[in-house]
């Protein structure tokens, strides 16, 4: 019938892919700031998230980490994201984005004091442009929308960025921050890592669309979906985005294909809900595997760096498990301080008749 | 049938109920496959299909939005809201159409619904894994308001609630979810939805609590009693409609009230528990209702919330203090 969409015109959604799984890179599509060095620089960060990953599961089971939601696999998508954006953009993640909160600054310490359940964790050195991460999931793509139009208003040659899940495309928020985007321009990347799980709901469970970056083209904005296992193109796509947010074409939705090889959190069992072949199968897509395939094609890189690096990476999540431990035990004091800016005498009623309490029990 | 914890009560009413009744359905994320992130929805995917045991897109709103219309068109469906920090989104659909349906179709259209939320800390959860709201629900109209706190009253009260002919809020105490196990019947029984429970008798003092915090005053109460203080603790069961009588005669006996709520103090239901006592048993009152609360503050996270929920030594102290009066 005239005038009727069948959506059958997005079937052929096409990926990019720069860097492949054998380590290939296309170099004509390749961003040319991602140089060699670059690639290298990256690398040696990769391979410290996933051992930090592996450290707060290795904590967590030892009972001196809470609850805790791993990134393996995901560490190109959230590392060729983060480095692609400039000084002044802001970061606004959600609880699996460990590793590209690292990558703007937060210390890794901070983190795992985080998940070790002291919210002093959240409160994040000043120069560090990330917001605290947001449980809820899928509502804070909003706050990286108002963020980046005050942004507009102010005239400040920054974009904000919204990391959220493929399961976090069902909310309403979404949707909403989207449009909204959409029609105020706002220079915003809404970053999609779609890691094919929702704890146990498959991607296909979520959403009928053919890909998720499609999402993008109703709302007015362009879309696009990338290798999320490839540094390069995750790299090259939030570039790209970055690019059009300064240069005032708004916004820019980016669906980063990966996997989540760990556990939804440490709290879950994935072989309820997903078969160990299907884990295997996309082992030899890991996004460290290519990167260190293509600089030892290279010759930038060899058995011994590889060794020294895991062996460095150690030695500093050894001290980052220390300092974490040492933060200072929160106060009950904390529980009330940061309610309003100026406690309300009700409340501090409250605080005190508690500090008394917890005096007599002393005593 | 044997003894079950709470989370194994929930899962073997909602199974006794979908045998019984083919509209009774459930819905949520994780529910299906994975028989929902606390197992209480277990085996019901592999033995009613996916279609009566549904995961659902990640969406609070959409999830009780939809089941509104299940239930408009002859469903029974008991939707699940994975943590009660998530709530808040699907509050838009409760408040706005759930609990509105009867009243504005003047009673031609209803909304035979559950939803069922596990609520509350002491996990050592992470933000927006442990809060305890009731207080909004029972300010809303037009919706009852259940909070079990025993294996036997969890099975009895869901299946009460799945076979009530309003939306029922059904808050599952999580943190007791697997401390308890006692002997539950096979057979389908109900508990009635509406009548507080007498956990146990006293002449000193009234306790009133709902949800985990029973545990928590009956824990009291032990230390109470060393001291010799007999205390008459009530535990709620259903916050809304309230049973006030029960703590209304109970306190014409005892002539003094504690009540114990997780939710933070202000406009908490202690509030609400206080004004009816004093509007119908002033004259026996011999001392101010004392609520043993948390906090006017976010709930912090693991390191921090055993201040925050009340324990056993700040309730005592309260018990103490409504008898020193
Ligand atoms: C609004 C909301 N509902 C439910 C949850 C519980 N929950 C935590 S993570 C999660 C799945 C999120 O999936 P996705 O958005 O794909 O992100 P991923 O966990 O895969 O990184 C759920 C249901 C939550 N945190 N927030």
């Amino acid at each position: 019938m005239k005038g009727f969409f069948d959506p059958s015109i997005l079937e052929e959604v096409e990926m990019l892919r720069i860097l492949g799984p054998e380590g290939t890179m296309e170099e004509e599509l390749r961003p040319p700031e991602l140089t060699d060095e670059k690639m290298q620089e990256l690398y040696r960060e990769m391979v410290f998230l996933r051992l930090a990953d592996q450290r707060a599961l290795n904590l967590q089971r030892q009972g001196r980490m809470g609850t805790y939601a791993p990134f393996m696999g995901q560490e190109a998508a959230q590392v060729g994201s983060a480095a692609a954006l400039g000084e002044g953009d802001w970061m606004f993640p959600s609880f699996r984005e460990g590793a590209a909160m690292y990558m703007r600054g937060v210390p890794m310490e901070a983190i795992f004091a985080y998940w070790m359940g002291n919210e002093a964790g959240q409160r994040f050195p000043d120069e560090v442009k990330v917001m605290p991460i947001s449980i809820p999931v899928g509502t804070h793509p909003l706050h990286a929308v108002g963020f980046a139009l005050a942004a507009k208003i102010k005239r400040e040659p920054i974009c904000t960025i919204a990391y959220f899940g493929d399961g976090a495309t069902s909310k309403g928020d979404f949707h909403e921050a989207m449009n909204m985007a959409g029609v105020l321009k706002a220079p915003t990347i809404f970053f999609c890592q779609n890691n094919q799980y929702a704890i146990s709901v498959p991607r296909t469970l979520q959403t009928a669309s053919r890909s998720i970056a499609q999402k993008a083209l109703a709302y007015g904005f362009g879309g696009i979906q990338v290798d999320g296992n490839d540094l390069a193109a995750v790299y090259a796509a939030t570039k790209t985005a970055r690019q059009r947010a300064l240069s005032g074409q708004g916004a820019t939705l980016i669906e980063a294909v990966t996997y989540r090889l760990g556990p939804h959190t440490t709290a879950d069992d994935p072989t309820r809900y997903r078969t160990q072949e299907e884990v295997e199968a996309w082992l030899p897509l890991d996004p460290l595997v290519r990167v260190r395939k293509y600089l030892e094609k290279c010759c930038m890189w060899d058995q011994e760096m590889e060794e020294s690096v895991y062996a460095f990476a150690q030695e500093k999540l050894n001290r980052v498990v220390q300092q974490a431990e040492a933060f200072p035990e929160p106060t009950p004091e904390e529980i009330f301080i940061y309610t309003l800016e100026k406690m309300p005498q009700r409340l501090e009623l409250q605080m005190k008749d508690y500090l008394a309490f917890l005096k007599e029990l002393e005593g | 049938m044997g003894k079950l914890n709470l989370v194994q009560a929930i899962q073997n009413a909602l199974m006794t109920e979908m045998q019984l009744d083919p509209s009774v359905m459930v819905l949520g994320e994780d529910v299906g496959r994975e028989g929902g992130v606390f197992r209480a929805t277990e085996g019901l995917q592999e033995k009613f299909g996916p279609q009566r045991a549904m995961d659902t897109p990640l969406a609070e709103s959409g999830i009780v939005g939809l089941a509104l219309g299940l239930a408009l068109n002859g469903m029974r469906p008991v939707a699940e809201i994975q943590f009660d920090g998530f709530m808040p989104p699907a509050w838009d659909q409760i408040i706005s159409h759930i609990s509105r349906i009867r009243t504005r179709s003047r009673g031609r259209f209803s909304a035979p619904l559950v939803i069922r939320i596990p609520y509350g800390g002491g996990i050592r959860a992470p933000e927006h894994h442990s809060e305890a709201t009731e207080a909004v629900l029972v300010h809303t109209p037009g919706i009852k308001v259940v909070y079990p706190a025993t294996p036997y009253d969890a099975k009895g009260l869901l299946i009460s609630a799945i076979r009530d002919p309003d939306p029922v809020l059904f808050l599952e105490p999580k943190r007791i979810y697997r401390a308890i196990r006692e002997e539950v019947p096979e057979d389908p029984y109900t508990v009635p939805i509406g009548e507080a429970r007498l956990v146990r008798e006293g002449k000193d003092l009234t306790m009133v609590a709902w949800g985990a915090m029973v545990r928590e005053a009956e824990k009291a109460a032990d230390l109470a009693a060393q001291e010799g203080i007999r205390v008459d603790l009530l535990d709620l069961r259903t916050l809304s409609p309230m049973d006030d009588q029960a703590f209304i005669s109970s306190v014409r006996k005892t002539g003094r009230a504690v009540v114990v709520h997780e939710a933070p103090r202000t406009c908490g239901l202690g509030a609400e528990i206080a004004a009816r006592i004093q509007e119908e048993a002033i004259l026996q009152l011999q001392a101010p209702v004392v609520r043993i609360t948390g906090f006017d503050t976010v709930v912090p996270l693991a390191k921090l919330e055993h201040h925050y929920i009340p324990s056993p030594e700040r309730i005592l102290r309260g018990i103490r203090q409504v008898l020193a009066f």
